[in-house]
This record gives C-alpha cells, structure tokens and sequence, in this order.
C-alpha cells in the first residue's frame, strides 16, 4: 500500500505529467519563451489540479463509478442503485466540472486577490483544455486512490510536477537563444529534443520506484 | 444543454439545406484542395503549428495504437468541425469554449464506447489518452481558428487536412520507434533472425518515452531544412 507521501513525490517526480506522460505540452512549449510566464502558467495549474481532482474524486466515487449511487436509494429498481454504472459518462462531467471550476476560480481570483488575478489572469482560461487537468482526472479514476487525501496529494504533486517542467525549460530557454543552434532547430526543434534530455533525466527518478 | 444543441443544430441543418440550391463553388475547388494539402506538409498541426502533442507522444510506442489513435482523431475532427460549423452562428462567444467541449466530449465518448467494444485490447492500452482527445489541442485549435468561420463543407475538409497531418506525423514516429526499439511492425517480427544471431540488438531506449520527443525533434529538423522558410528565430 502506497502512503499519502509516496504517490505525492511519484507524481512530482517519476510520474510526471511532463516527461513521463506529456501532458499539457501544448501550453507547454508556447508559454515557455521566459520563465516568468512560465512560472505564472505553472502556479495556475498547481491550483486548478489542486481544486479540480479533489472535485471530480469526489464525483467519481459518489456519482460515476458502478455502485457509486447506492446512498441514493439501495432499494431502486431490481437490484438497488448499487448496480447503476454511470462510468461511460465520466468524459464530459469531468470536463464540465473542469471548465465551470476554471471559469468559477477567474471568478472568485479576480474579486478577491486582484494583484494574483493580475499575475494568473490571462492564463486562467487557457488551463481549461490544458491536457494535464483532464489527464490528472483520468488518472486518477485509472488509478483508484482510495482516500480524498491521495487524490489531492496526487493533484497538488502532479501540478508541482508540471510547474518544475515548465521553470526548467523556461530557464534552459532563455540561455539557448545566446547559443549557436543549427538554424532548421531553431526554436521548436531544440526545445523538443531538450525535453527529451530532460525526461531521460528524470527517468532516473525511477530508481526509486521498483 | 445537449438538447437545446441538437434542437439548435436542427434547426440550422435545415438553414442550411436551403442555402444549398443556390449554385455553389465546386466541391473540390482549388481552395478547398488547399485546404486538404496545406496541412499536411507546409502547415502540419504537430511540427509546424505545435497543435495536440500530449497524445501524439504517449501513444507512439506501437503502430497499432498510433494507428486507432489517428483514427479516432479523424472521426472526431471531422464531426466535431462539421457540427461546430453549423452551430457557429448561434454560439455565444462568451461561453463557445465549454460549447466546443460539450461537442467534443460527446464524439470522444462515442468513440471511446466503440473501441471498448470492438478492439478492448488497443482501448486497454490507450487508457487514458482516448479521452484526452478531449484536450487534444488540434481539435480545440480548429474548431476556434476554422470551423467558427466557415461553412460547414470547407470545416470538413479541413478537419480531413489536419488529422490526416496529424495521422502521418503519429504513423512515422510509431513506425521508427516499434522497428528500432522493439523490431517489430503491427506487433509482427520483421526483423530477420538472422540480424540478432549477428549481434543485432534491439534499442530498448526507442521504447522510452523521451524518445518519441526526440524523434519528432528529428522530423522537425528535416523538415525545416528542406523548407528554410519555415526556419524560426529562437
């Protein structure tokens, strides 16, 4: 049995959403031009992931999964609710639950904390169809984490992940422009065949993992 | 709110049926023959517009996988371009985006169910990328950059354009990477046996997933030099 802390640093680290799953890589490779953009993008994904797989954990075990609506009424129909499997429909409530959530988070940042809405505000919306959000949802209906405090380590150390992935190469980016690439690699070409380096790198994390 | 959709769509199916007699451009007019080609090679979704990489990578490990993956992108461009087309003039701007994904999710739900009835291996091994579909950002991309406005016949063929382009990039990765790193193709060995017997070894890296980011890294820098136009600064 895995503890709250394992699958906090897997998913920071040999289970990142980046290098080992490449998810969120088209918000990925075009806000990483500075690492300030990138580090913007990054703290709203650790805050949206932190908020909507807790949300959509909760919906999956009282809602989607087979069985799950048995507090409803065990004596519905044949055999009770508990035989209602609802998992078909997962695709589109978790991207619901993720899009409101998103919209509902601008929201309540921009009346709220004006100066974090300043900073987030123009990547709020972009996060919707970010890959990683709704791949940290599936995820974690895949993996069946047992506890709400797992799904939100899973979350939090998932966006953490991402937020890492998304710093280093804007970092790394920034130098590159002063080096001599070859011109046909210039920009996207380089940036893919960094981050391969750099998943091939973090695959020694695996180390850990047996 | 799927209701009022299909309501909706109704009723601009039947628009549209009207508008129809009117004469019309030829079907495959040199516009819209552009339409089909122009994302293939000059304006490929994956090298060139950086579109819907997060599934492209993930699933490249076998050909048979890349292969139902392209697959179920083309079905759901092709829909969900045709549908949003039509609905273009009756969405709101403000809420077009949950819209679009309303749309989207309905397809890849489609999608989904017929996959895991009818080759429940290859499902097994998509996993979660099936519905990643969701946010592949090709869709999303086109759906906000074409179908919004176009009309319904052009949003097709693009659609066609783009997973086409799409498919072939996801179809060459999977190929290099299932000879080099497993030698085989389709789960077949190709491979003579004579190749391991001299020495031969497979390279077991190519199954690792940084590599497919490298190979494509490769694809794009053919490409770019064979094209200097396309060459970026930084």
């Amino acid at each position: 049995m895995e503890s709250t802390l394992d699958i906090f640093v897997k998913a920071i680290f040999s289970e990142n959403m980046i290098f080992a799953y490449f998810l969120g890589m088209c918000s990925y490779l075009a806000v990483s031009k500075t690492v300030k953009t990138g580090l913007g993008l990054g703290v709203a994904v650790v805050f949206v992931l932190g908020v909507t797989i807790p949300i959509n954990y909760l919906l999956e075990n009282y809602v989607l999964k087979e069985g799950a609506l048995e507090w409803l009424n065990p004596d519905y129909g044949v055999n009770g609710a508990s035989t209602i499997n609802l998992s078909f429909l997962s695709f589109i409530m978790f991207i619901a639950v993720i899009a409101s959530i998103v919209q509902l988070v601008e929201m309540l940042v921009e009346k709220f904390a004006p100066a974090l809405y300043g900073a987030l505000g123009i990547f709020l919306p972009l996060i919707a169809v970010n890959c990683s959000i709704l791949g940290g949802a599936l995820f974690m209906q895949d993996r069946q984490y047992s506890t709400m405090t797992d799904a939100v380590a899973f979350g939090l150390g998932s966006g953490i992940g991402w937020l890492i992935a998304i710093v280093f190469i804007a970092a790394i980016r920034e130098k590159i422009r002063y080096s001599n690439v070859p011109p046909a690699l210039r920009g996207l070409g380089i940036t893919f065949i960094i981050t391969g380096l750099m998943g091939i790198a973090f695959m020694s994390f695996m180390g850990i993992d047996y | 709110m799927l209701l009022i959709l299909v309501k909706l769509e109704f009723k601009v199916m039947s628009e549209s049926v009207e508008k129809a007699k009117a004469p019309a451009e030829p079907l495959f007019s040199k516009k819209n023959k552009k339409l089909i080609t122009d994302p293939l090679s000059d304006n490929n979704p994956i090298t060139i517009q950086v579109l819907g990489i997060c599934s492209a990578l993930a699933i490249t490990v076998q050909v048979e996988q890349a292969f139902f993956m392209s697959a179920s992108v083309l079905f759901v461009l092709i829909f969900g371009n045709w549908t949003i087309s039509l609905l273009r003039n009756l969405i709101p701007s403000r809420v077009r985006i949950i819209v679009q994904l309303v749309v989207v999710a309905s397809l890849v739900i489609i999608v989904n169910e017929v996959l895991q009835a009818f080759v429940p291996d290859v499902s097994e091994k998509l996993s979660v990328f099936v519905g990643l579909i969701i946010t592949n950002c090709i869709i999303m991309g086109r759906f906000e950059a074409f179908a919004m406005a176009n009309k319904p016949w052009p949003s097709v063929l693009d659609a066609i354009g783009n997973a086409v382009g799409y498919a072939w990039i996801l179809l060459i990765v999977a190929v290099a990477r299932e000879i080099l790193g497993s030698g085989k193709f389709w789960g077949l060995e190709i491979l003579p046996k004579g190749f391991y017997e001299l020495g031969y070894v497979n390279n077991n890296l190519m199954i690792l997933p940084p590599m497919a980011l490298i190979v494509v890294g490769i694809i794009i820098w053919i490409q770019r030099s064979r094209n200097s136009s396309l060459v970026e600064e930084h």
